[in-house]
Parts: C-alpha cells; structure tokens; sequence
C-alpha cells in the first residue's frame, strides 16, 4: 500500500503550522535545525582553536582570544549540542512512535522546551558576539566572579535558561513512557532506544536543577557580591567545584547514553538478530545513571578534596565503567555470527564501539588517583573526553540520524556518500584526537595558545585531522538535505528492520497511529523467541 | 497501512502492532475511530481516556517537584557546608531574625495548605463554584499576607544595615564575614521561596477564574489538583527554611 498522501510533513504549511506545531515530529525537526546551527558554531570556535595550535607561538589569537574560544566551544558544544543532541532531535521524534503512542505525553511543554532552548541559545549568541567568556565552560570560582573581564553573567543566565528546557524534556519523556505505552507494551519489551531515553532523563531532571542552582549562586555572587564561593568574602570555591560536577559529570551520561541507545537498535537490525543480553543492557543504562551520580569527586582529585574521598570516588568511578563495558560486550555479542550488513549507520555504530571503547578505558587511567595527577589538566583529558562525546555520542547521533533519515524524511539518501563520509568522520576523529592522548602524556597542558615546539608535530596532525573531520561533518549536511528535494522516496521499512517505527509509513502521519496499536510480543524480534506462557490481547 | 514487512513475514507468533482490527471496547478510546463512548470534553486528542492524562498530569507535578527538590537542594547543601563550618558566626547572624515575624509565616502558610486542601475538595465534591473561587481565593490572601510579612522582614534588614555588600556594618558583628555570608545565604534562599510563592499566587489567580467559569467538577479538577501539589511543595520549603535559618542554634542562649 502506497503512503497516504497526508503526513506530518505536508499536514499545515507556513511558518505558524511549524512555529506553532504541537507534534512532537515537528518540534523534533526544529531542534534539528538548531542544534545544527548550535554545532556549526562550536565548529567554528574548534577551528580557530586548532588553527591557533598549527605553530607553538601564538600567531592566530592572543592569549585573552584564546581563552575566549575555547570557552565559547566547550559552552555550545556541551549545553547547545550534544545534551540535547538525541533526546531532543531522535528521542523526540522516535519515543512516542517506538511506545505505540501518539505524542509525549505533554505536547505543548515539548514545545515550550524547543522555545526555551532558542531563548537560552540567544543568550549564549549575545555573550558570543559581544566579546564571549574566558572562564572556561567550567565557569570556576573565584575567577569566574570575582575576576573575569567578560561576559560571564550573559552567559550563564543562557546556561540556566537551557538547563530548563532539558528539564522539560527529561520530565516529559518520563511522564511518557510511564503512562503512554499502548497496551501489552510492558517495561521489557520497550526498545532498548527507550529504556536509555528513560535513564538519561533520570539524570536530566535528577541533575539539571543542581547546575541551575549553582550558576544562579555565581550570577549572585559575581552581580551583587554576596559572598558564596569567593575566598576573600568567607566562602569556599571547592563547594562550587563539587555542585558543578554533581552536575556536569553526569551530564557527560546525557551525551552517551542516548548514543548507547542508538547504538542498540542500530546494532540488532544490522546484524539481523536479537540484542544479545536485553535486560542487562537495559539495566546497565540504569546503573550508569544512578552509579554517575556518584563519581564527581574525581574531578577534585586535585583540588584539595580529602584523600579518603579521593579513594572513594575512584572506587566508585572504576564501578561506573562496569555497565558501560557489559553494554560494549553484549553489543559485540549481538554482531557475533549475525548477518552482518555494512550499511552506513552499521559504520558509524562500529566507530563507535572502537571509539567508545578507548574513550571508556583512558577514562580507567583518569580515575587512578596517581595517574590522574600525572596527566591531570593536560591533552590527554581532552582526548578522553572527546572520544566519548565526539567519538561516542556524535558518532551515535550520526548513525542514528542516518538510521532513521528515511523515516524522518521519507526519502533515501545516497549511500555510497554516507559511507564515504562515515569512513572519514572516523579516520579524522582519530587523526585529531589520538595525537593528543600522546601530547598529554608526554606534559601538553590544555588551555595554552602557545607550546614548546616539541610538540608541534603532534599538534600538526591534530590540526589537519580537524580539516578531515569537517569535511566528513559537511558532507552529511548536503547529501541529506539533497535527499529531501530529490532522494527516491523511502518504503516504511528500508532496512527490513523491526519495532513500531518502520510499520508506519515513512513519514508517519501526524497521529503516528490511527488506531492504538496492541502489542503481543517484545519489539524488536529478528528470530522467533520462546515465551514461557502466551501473553493475551491485554 | 500495512506495508509489506509486517513481523508475520517472518515470525508466525502474534503480529504486533499490526493495527489490523481493535478489541471491542478500545474502539472508542483509539485514534481516528472516535467511535461509541463520548469523550470527555477535557480529553486532549493524544491521550486514550480521561485516567490516562489524569495520570500523566500528576506524575508530571511529582517529577516537576522532584526537580525543585534538586533545585532547592543545591542551596540547603551550601547552607548546611558553611553552617558547620563557622556555626558562632551563622548563630550569631540568625539571632538577629525574628522568631515572631518567622512563626507567624510559618502558621499562616500551614493554614494556607489547608485552605488549599479545602479548595481542591470542593471542586473533586462538585461544590459549587462560588465556594471553589471562595477557597482559592482564601489561599490567595494567605499567601500574600506571607509575602507582606516577607517585605517588614527584609526592610527591616536593609533599615539595620544587615544587608550583605557595600551597606553592610560590619562593625556590630563579632563575625562579621560569616554574618554576612548567613546573610547572603538567607536573602537568596528567602527571596527565591517568595519567587515561587509569588508563581504559585498567580497560578491560583488562573485556576480561580477556571473555577469561576464552571470548568471544574468531580469528573474534571486535574488543573486544581496539580496546582495544589505545587502549592504544597512551596509550603514545605518554607518548613525546612525556617528552623535552618531561624531557630537552629537559639538554645544556645545570647550568653554563648
């Protein structure tokens, strides 16, 4: 049967009907446009970073350029890209299908989060263009409000006002997939996609309100002088260090549990086969979110925290990794004597496993106290990070956009482009960012414009593989957006994959289902599976 | 919509999903069949049946307030962490808070809870709108009288110079640093208790015009409902902030 001529898509025309919409499928494909936005910008701010770091002297920027920079870059990629990334583009669009539902359970709140976002972001864009933030996007205190020469408040009210609409979008998503499944869509038989949604939400309404609470204290501090953090007025700024990461390490599991969602589905359909292990993976993502919780100690390992804290929280943090690697090795699992198909998602799923994976065990060498102070504030922190969020969560949100392009779209986008820009996202991820685990290690410090020529070398490779990495991040922006004016139009299933999304027409309609659908089985079920006793119509 | 990859292709068990024909009874609650129950006029187009949104606006309250929780939390944490680290200094500083002006908030926000629980009764019994609007509106007036005390609290500080930053005297305090951050503390953690109030107030200003309009009975008073969990929420804040701020310490006597 042919798609029915009325979709989400061509239902309403004009700037209000999208403006204005309250379908979760539209408000999905507005974050996209902005987050898109939001990434460019980032971009451009890590351009000019590894533009600076081509030669040791400081020829680019000045110093006080510098900083601002890659504040800027650290502030919009965090808060305006990757947290919202999935859950706000691919979790927005795919939960209320995925569960049998019609929309989140509250339509015009998902608006007011994607409103909420914009506000925030313009904040942020004002901060930018009037001469930016040199605190780094860690805003610490004192210096962030007593010293800093910058436009720390403008930027921080922005940081606060997007936390809100993460807020949101956790609170609806919860809300969601508690009271929203159709009937016989019992807790485990949800998507793997959906269970990581419901854990990261977890940690955005668990969370947020923390870093909310504590940039308003900086804004207060550094606007009124009310002593909270700052020394010099009685206050204490390892109090700021520990709320900030209460917050913002947790948030590092906003950014990759979604991908680790992602990745589960991409992983089954690719490799024709049941998710090997589905209960443990969807309670690893539970763990990560409540054990997350409590590691944010190891970022203090050297700011005066006690040692017996230290201990506990590198305990604590080695235990964060245990569900993350049951997650790796079920996903390996799955693949095993699977009918293994190389389409582009499956490319960007196995980036990410390799990536993630080192990402995942420096992150091992990070929570060791004594190696931690060896490399404590160097290369190699920021080459463990971004192999989680550039190599774990965009490569995630990469391969999802591409898994799902069909069905967001309606359209079929050139594959061997896809391919081809899968392969080089990956070769210039690690042409940019493996040098800098060996710069690290050998005494980089990151935050510097300038360097000792010894390490130009590295710096060179880390620079040109920068210019890969662009390239391999715009060439999806055009084959995709070719797609939609002249991509042959997508049957409802492209992949042969199963769950709820790909039995509604690409694209779906507004009202997802016409009728309520009825559910019997676990999604998902590439080969038949023995149930212990016959589960009835509700 | 059938589209030539349904599961039964390949799995011969139960098809899911498959919205081939619906049990006789979710006809009417599903999607397009708007078929033989009538809806409740209040049912939003996306939920099945009125206890389904009911539930959903609900639990979506309790996580909102889950997040304040989180938020308020943050500040408790601070105060607790500077509390035991200079406790003659914040001692000293709250000593110089009313316990009169401080209980008689307390009372009157634990007597606008129970106005409050009055009016959510009213519209879950159907009473008639007159004593709905009647309930809030009492809730209304007991809020703003906290607010009212609130302002002779604070101006009463700014007239002694108890205000941290460039005003403040230093030279009356035996602590003067840590009064002053108790001070900041209390303004901040105050002040954004009396935000919410002031949120929560023009919140009962819509929900008593919807009750005024009829919109509330036994079978629809979810908006009243939710608004009084909030409401609730912003009161037991205040239950927590008043023995940090005012009392804890006050045993000691003025001797210590």
């Amino acid at each position: 049967m042919e798609a029915p001529a009325l979709n989400y898509l061509n239902n309403g025309h004009g700037a209000a009907s999208w403006l204005l919409t309250k379908d979760h499928k539209r408000i999905a494909l507005l974050y996209l446009a902005s987050i898109t936005a939001f990434f460019a910008l980032g971009g451009f701010f890590a351009m000019m970073i590894r533009l600076e770091l081509l030669t040791p002297a400081g020829d680019v920027t000045s110093p006080e350029m510098y900083n601002r920079m890659f504040t800027m870059h650290g502030v919009v990629m965090v808060f305006f890209f990757l947290i919202p990334s999935i859950p706000a583009v691919l979790g927005n669009f795919l939960i209320p299908i995925m569960i049998g539902a019609k929309d989140l359970a509250f339509p015009r709140i998902n608006l007011l989060s994607w409103y909420i976002y914009v506000l925030g972001g313009l904040f942020t864009l004002v901060a930018a263009l009037s001469g930016g933030v040199d605190t780094g996007w860690t805003f610490y205190t004192p210096y962030s409000t007593a010293a800093a020469n910058s436009h720390v408040i403008t930027a921080a009210v922005g940081i606060f006002i997007t936390g809100f609409s993460s807020i949101l979008t956790g609170l609806n998503f919860i809300v969601t997939i508690h009271r929203m499944r159709a009937p016989g869509m019992t807790w485990f038989r949800l998507p793997l996609f959906v269970w990581a949604h419901y854990a990261t939400s977890l940690i955005m309404i668990l969370g947020t309100p923390v870093i909310a609470i504590t940039i308003l204290m900086v804004a207060a501090e550094r606007a009124l002088h009310l002593g909270i953090f700052d020394p010099a007025l009685g206050g204490d700024p390892v109090l700021f260090q520990h709320l900030f990461w209460f917050y913002s390490h947790p948030a590092v599991y906003i950014m990759i549990l979604p991908a680790m969602g992602v990745i589960s589905e991409v992983v089954q359909a690719f490799s024709r086969k049941n998710i090997f292990g589905y209960s443990f993976i969807a309670f690893s993502s539970l763990a990560i979110a409540v054990i997350g919780f409590l590691v944010w100690g190891h970022h203090l390992f050297v700011a005066g925290q006690s040692t017996y804290a230290g201990l506990v929280f590198s305990v604590l943090s080695f235990m964060v990794a245990v569900p993350s690697a049951i997650k790796v090795f079920n996903w390996t699992a799955t693949i095993y004597k699977g009918s293994v198909s190389l389409d582009s998602p499956m490319l960007y799923a196995f980036g990410f496993l390799g990536l993630f994976t080192i990402g995942g065990l420096t992150g091992l060498f990070l929570g060791a106290m004594g190696l931690d102070i060896h490399v404590h504030d160097t290369y190699f922190v920021v080459a463990h990070f971004h192999y989680i969020m550039v190599g774990g969560a965009i490569m995630g949100y990469l391969g999802g956009l591409h898994y799902w392009w069909p069905k967001i779209s309606g359209r079929l986008y050139s594959e061997p482009w896809a391919k081809l820009s899968a392969v080089i996202v990956f070769v210039g991820f690690n042409l940019t960012f493996f040098p800098q685990f060996i710069a690290g290690y050998i005494g980089m410090p990151r935050r510097y414009h300038v360097y000792p020529p010894e390490f130009q070398v590295l710096n060179v490779l880390s620079s040109a593989g920068a210019s890969v990495l662009a390239v391999g991040y715009v060439l999806p922006l055009i084959y995709l957006t070719y797609s939609i004016f002249a991509g042959a139009k997508s049957p409802a299933d492209p992949w042969g994959a199963k769950g709820l999304e790909w039995e509604i027409p690409s694209p779906p309609p507004t009202e997802n289902f016409g009728i309520t659908p009825i559910v019997t089985h676990g999604t998902h079920q590439y080969a038949p599976r023995i149930e212990k006793k016959e589960v009835g119509v509700v | 919509m059938s589209d030539g990859h349904t599961p039964s292709e390949h799995y011969p068990g139960p098809v899911h999903g498959v919205p081939v024909h619906a049990e006789p009874g979710y006809a009417g609650l599903s999607g397009q069949v708007h078929g033989h129950v009538p809806h409740h006029p209040k049912l939003q187009h996306h939920f099945d049946d009125m206890d389904q949104q009911v539930e959903a606006s609900t639990l979506g309250m309790w996580v909102f307030l889950v997040t304040e929780i989180m938020f308020f939390g943050g500040l408790f944490m601070a105060y607790l962490v500077y509390r035991s680290a200079q406790p003659d200094a914040f001692q000293e500083a709250s000593a110089h808070l009313s316990i009169f002006w401080g209980g008689l908030n307390t009372a009157v926000l634990i007597f606008s809870s129970l106005t409050m629980a009055l009016a959510v009764r009213a519209a879950q019994t159907s009473l008639p709108p007159k004593v709905q609007v009647g309930w809030i509106v009492a809730t209304m007036f007991l809020g703003s009288v906290f607010l009212g005390v609130k302002v002779i609290e604070y101006s009463d500080k700014f007239r002694e110079s108890i205000v941290p930053g460039p005003y403040f005297n230093a030279a009356m305090w035996t602590h003067p640093t840590g009064v002053e951050m108790f001070y900041s503390l209390y303004f901040i953690m105050t002040g954004l208790h009396a935000l919410h109030m002031i949120i929560g107030i023009a919140l009962m200003a819509v929900i008593a015009w919807m009750a005024w309009r009829r919109q509330f009975d036994s079978s629809y008073y979810t908006p009243v409902e939710v608004s009084g969990l909030y409401w609730h929420f912003v009161d037991i804040v205040w239950i927590f902030l008043f023995p940090l701020l005012y009392l804890i310490g006050r045993h000691y006597g003025e001797g210590h």
